[in-house]
């Protein structure tokens, strides 16, 4: 009896407390910047893509739902030439953004993914690359890595220095 | 044995071994990078310190290079020794402090020794905060990548390139921490073995470049175990494929065919499995100036199986030295043995048989490549190994190292303390005599070199043996011939381990009788010599066994009309035989039905095209030119109607319900076929000891053709299908097509790729060897199918050849194979272009001279019915009185060695 009363008393304090519901869809929820939602594919300060097809996100994950092929352009510079990421097996457990070494790949706060035919949630590279960098931004993987690319040549990446001259016998 | 103490616990190892080797072997992870099996040790890198102690009561110990150090009795070590783990964590972080942020976009990566060796140091964070060392790479050719800047400075590279391969373009360049690896400028890289520095390099300065285009991690790739399918010595292989395209070659260790080193035809060779011209479906023509009707696998089957059920005695078979022996088998099975022919020229399938012979008839047993590396005094006679059958050469290289060994061994040098034994020896390599038309590859390490006709080279093989043994045949051979005889025949007297090279390339019976002779002779006198004789193709010897009629018995039975209907095993006929035979041959035969996986002449006049599979799309067994039997497996399933050749005949034999196919219906997996060929044919009788069979399972597992970290599984076939499909089976062998299996060791045949806990690169090998450099764990090295019968009596060949005669109304063209381009499939891979040479035809210069020639004028000569005209190139190598034809491009040896004016054709 007294147990009753004691929940009857509580549900009537709550009446005076602010609702945690919201009018979703009308209104929208705050997320945190590191919520797992929507995987993107970044771009770098300079507007190229960021992902060099190191192949370390599909490696990571663990439900296998990220497929690519990595190519070249002919100054040397890598990219993707598709990126695949099926979003009807994805856990958004986060491992690929974790693994990606050039902050390439990122989970953002989109939730909202929906769909009547499982098919429209394999996202190729056109769906998943964005055009800003993201949560990251200033890093560019090539002006840290020592590979020469189009408009970066050897020793001119940060703390590299000039190529050396191997016909030199100066000590 | 030696007993030698590792961290307080007693172990017995090889006393002939390093510690480094000694401690890998007991399965310990010990950290190297410029210590390698092969190359041996040269203490360059530091990395594999260890504390050595003097006795028990010894606690300060010291330092010492476990690769620079003997495994004596009583050797006293740690391995966990704080200050030996430390010191190897700074031999690391040194190496780092200028190794680029470059892993993600390294083919390396994954698959790094560097990384591997890092992981297992500790080292983990760069302190060092000053620049990085910078260096400009070089275009290497098309092969190999080039990235200096990854390089750790441990010589392997210029140590095979140089020392092992006997390379000459490539070398160490500048000083101190400027030390660069590379070519003295821009360009290809010469060496036929260039391609072994991708797996001797620890890091990422030599990478495939053939990969890169459809660059794929390790861990991605579905690989199976393969045997090489370009020349005849059946290296193994394993062939790696992502997204239904063949991706990569890479070597699979063989303790007896071909250790750690591929050549570079048979690494990069594989373009072919993805060239544009396969057959990739049926195709039936109803005349042959039709359009062609492209039908499925049903449809074929019904329209030919109508077709040849009409008239069974009316279908002829014509096999192939580069198809497996299950597919010859079942088209012989098909046919009848009378009505099958080996589809080679009589010329060509007896001299293979001539071959088979005498492997058989003794005494002399016939050479592996590993034997032929342990040789110590090699006689070559008649054969250019380096174009021929190309890893065969890199082990006549080292052969030259054995007999200076005695002094090695006087000196009491360690065997492995690679400086102090090459510093012994280069002055004086062992014996190696070249007898060969215009072979000039060994040049640099040879005693003595004979270019001459093959004749001539007859003649020579015929005195050496008559020195030898007095009763063997000889003919008056010149004085040349015979003073080089007896210097020939004085050094393998001295010899232990002889081993006489010879083969087809001369296509001259009188060679290969000479060098049995030789080796004859030597056995006599009791000399344990064996024979290692080249072959033309990948099954050349198999085909040889399984026995059949010759091309030329084919063309008679279809022009008298005892036979209208050809069916055609992966062949093209026209490297056969004479353009004129084959025309008329394929023009009056009424229905001609090629199996084949690439479009090529032949196939341009068939009526019916069935898609057969390549070696990564079927699995068959192969006999080398040793006469081992290996098996090799199909890499990936395919899709659409391709299936092995066998499959195609067996289907064929039901649909027809021919009456040879008694047993053939019943035929489902490749283990009842090899069954029946075992059973069919008593020299296959243990066949099926080459490889486990398809019922093999390690408890209750088949063998995973993928990594346990394959990626993209539910995403790679998302836009075909959304739910995953399941794996192919495989009902040929114990290999899945998935990822999930036994993750142990299994037996060698069954080896899918190289990988242990904390090893990912191809040095994980070591974790698959019983004793470092020696044989696998489990291994079935594959069965010799011919042993000689260990006769006493020696029976020689008697008809020595008159010696070579020079014409005046011609030259004698023979064949001069080319490494890059005489092969057929590897020609077809794209990559080959660019190596490939134009043809030329090679003249004496004295010979160039009488006939007024110039180098690279165009000379017109007569072949195949037909005048040609290439440029002339002058080469003092070429013996007076004959020209050598580059087999390149459309050039083939099926008339050759043919005589034939030569004209100077006027600049116009």
């Amino acid at each position: 009896m007294l147990k009753l009363l004691k929940g009857i008393w509580l549900v009537f304090l709550r009446a005076f407390t602010r609702p945690v519901t919201i009018q979703y869809p009308d209104e929208k929820p705050y997320l945190p910047p590191r919520w797992r939602g929507r995987i993107i594919l970044s771009r770098d300060p300079d507007g190229e893509e960021r992902c060099v097809g190191c192949y370390l996100c599909s490696v990571a994950c663990p439900v296998d739902c990220i497929a690519l092929q990595a190519t070249e352009d002919e100054h040397g510079r890598r990219y993707p030439a598709w990126f695949r990421i099926n979003f009807s097996r994805c856990i958004f457990c986060g491992y690929c953004e974790e693994a990606c070494p050039t902050y390439a790949i990122q989970l953002t706060t989109d939730f909202e993914m929906s769909e009547h035919d499982r098919r429209n949630l394999v996202y190729e590279k056109e769906d998943l690359l964005i055009s800003g960098t993201g949560k990251y931004p200033g890093y560019n993987f090539y002006r840290v890595s020592g590979v020469r690319i189009g408009g970066k040549d050897k020793g001119e990446a940060e703390h590299e220095a000039a190529p050396v001259d191997v016909r030199s016998l100066m000590p | 044995m030696a007993g030698i103490i590792v961290d307080d616990r007693p172990y017995q190892v090889d006393e002939r071994e390093n510690l480094l080797q000694a401690c890998l072997s007991l399965g310990f992870n010990l950290p190297y990078f410029c210590w390698h099996p092969a190359l041996g040790s040269v203490g360059a890198c530091r990395q594999c310190a260890v504390k050595q102690f003097r006795d028990e009561r010894d606690r300060e110990g010291r330092l010492v290079m476990a690769c620079m150090t003997s495994a004596a009795d009583g050797t006293r070590i740690s391995i966990e020794d704080p200050e030996a783990k430390t010191f190897r964590a700074s031999v690391i972080e040194w190496m780092m402090a200028n190794h680029p942020h470059d892993c993600p976009v390294c083919d390396e990566g994954g698959e790094c020794h560097l990384q591997d060796m890092t992981v297992m140091t500790g080292h983990t964070y760069r302190r060092y905060r000053f620049t990085k060392r910078t260096f400009r790479n070089q275009n290497l050719g098309p092969f190999i990548t080039h990235e200096m800047n990854r390089c750790i400075q441990c010589y392997r590279c210029v140590r095979l390139y140089r020392n092992y391969a006997g390379g000459r373009d490539f070398d160490a360049f500048g000083s101190r921490n400027h030390v660069y690896f590379g070519r003295h400028e821009d360009g290809t890289l010469e060496n036929e073995f260039s391609g072994n520095l991708i797996e001797v390099c620890p890091t990422g300065v030599f990478d495939d470049k053939t990969l890169m285009p459809h660059y794929t991690r390790k861990w991605d790739l579905q690989t199976a175990p393969s045997v090489c399918a370009h020349c005849s010595l059946g290296c193994n292989t394993i062939a790696g494929e992502r997204y239904g395209t063949l991706r990569r070659i890479l070597n699979r260790y063989h303790s007896e065919v071909n250790g750690y080193f591929l050549c570079d035809r048979g690494r990069f060779g594989y373009g072919f499995v993805n060239n544009e011209r396969r057959i990739r479906r049926p195709i039936f023509r109803s005349n042959r100036h039709d359009q062609t009707i492209p039908m499925d696998k049903d449809m074929i089957l019904r329209e030919l199986g109508s077709l040849l059920a009409d008239k069974p005695s009316r279908i002829i078979g014509i096999g192939s030295p580069r198809a497996s022996l299950e597919s010859n088998f079942a088209l012989r099975e098909l046919v009848g043995p009378e009505r099958f022919s080996l589809g080679l020229s009589a010329r060509d399938a007896g001299l293979n048989s001539l071959i088979l012979d005498i492997l058989r008839r003794g005494p002399a047993s016939s050479a592996s490549i590993h034997d032929v590396e342990q040789a110590d005094a090699v006689l070559v006679l008649g054969e250019d190994p380096v174009n021929t059958a190309p890893r065969l050469a890199l082990a006549v290289r080292q052969s030259v190292r054995q007999q200076p060994m005695q002094l090695v061994d006087k000196l009491d040098i360690p065997r492995w303390h690679d400086a102090a034994v090459r510093e012994a020896t280069h002055a004086q390599p062992g014996p190696l005599f070249i007898a060969a038309p215009h072979s000039s590859w060994f040049a640099d390490i040879a005693t003595e070199t004979y270019h001459g006709a093959p004749d001539d080279l007859a003649a020579l093989g015929f005195a050496v043996a008559h020195e030898l043994d007095h009763a063997s045949p000889t003919a008056t051979p010149s004085p040349t011939i015979r003073s080089l005889a007896e210097r020939i025949a004085a050094a393998l007297r001295q010899a232990a381990r002889p081993v006489i090279l010879s083969g087809t390339a001369c296509k001259s019976e009188a060679v290969i009788q000479s060098a049995a002779n030789v080796a004859w002779a030597l056995c006599k006198i009791g000399t344990p010599a064996k024979l290692c004789y080249c072959l033309p193709e990948s099954n050349s010897l198999g085909l040889a066994i399984l026995g059949g009629k010759n091309l030329e018995d084919a063309f008679s039975v279809v022009k008298n009309g005892a036979a209208d209907t050809v069916l055609i095993l992966e062949n093209d006929l026209y490297r056969r035989a004479d353009t004129l035979s084959v025309d008329t041959f394929l023009k009056t035969a009424s229905k001609v039905i090629i199996l084949d996986h690439l479009e090529h002449d032949t196939t341009a006049k068939a009526d019916v095209l069935l898609p057969a599979g390549t070696f990564a799309e079927s699995d068959g067994t192969l006999v080398n030119s040793e006469g081992r039997a290996q098996r090799f497996y199909q890499v990936f399933p395919v899709e659409g109607d391709i299936q092995e050749s066998w499959r195609w005949i067996r289907d064929l034999a039901v649909a027809s319900e021919h009456p040879g196919q008694s047993n053939m219906a019943a035929w489902n997996r490749l283990d009842d076929v090899v069954a029946a060929l075992a059973n069919a044919i008593p020299a296959f009788q243990r066949l099926a000891e080459v490889a486990p069979p398809e019922t093999f399972r390690i408890v209750g597992q088949k063998v995973p053709r993928q990594t346990h970290r394959f990626t993209g599984r539910t995403a790679m076939h998302a836009p075909l299908i959304m739910h995953e499909p399941k794996p192919v089976e495989d009902a040929d062998s114990p290999l899945a097509f998935s990822m999930e299996g036994y993750l142990g060791q299994p037996p060698s045949p069954l080896i899918t790729h190289y990988w242990s806990p904390r090893w990912n690169s191809v040095q994980a090998l070591n974790k698959f060897q019983s004793d470092v450099g020696g044989p696998l764990r489990h291994e079935m090295p594959g069965v010799r199918l011919i042993e000689s019968s260990d006769k006493r009596t020696v029976t020689y060949f008697s008809e020595a050849p008159q010696l070579f005669q020079i014409r005046d109304d011609g030259w004698l063209i023979l064949p001069w194979y080319q490494i890059f381009g005489s092969e057929e499939l590897s020609a077809r891979a794209s990559v080959m272009a660019e190596r490939i040479p134009e043809p030329a035809l090679m003249l004496h210069p004295e010979d160039a001279a009488t006939l007024r020639f110039k180098a690279d004028e165009q000379a017109e000569f007569m072949l195949d019915n037909k005048s040609h005209r290439v440029p002339v190139k002058l080469n003092a190598a070429v013996p007076r009185g004959t020209a050598a034809l580059t087999i390149v491009s459309g050039f083939t040896d099926a008339v050759l060695p043919t005589w034939s004016p030569l004209i100077r054709v006027p600049e116009p």
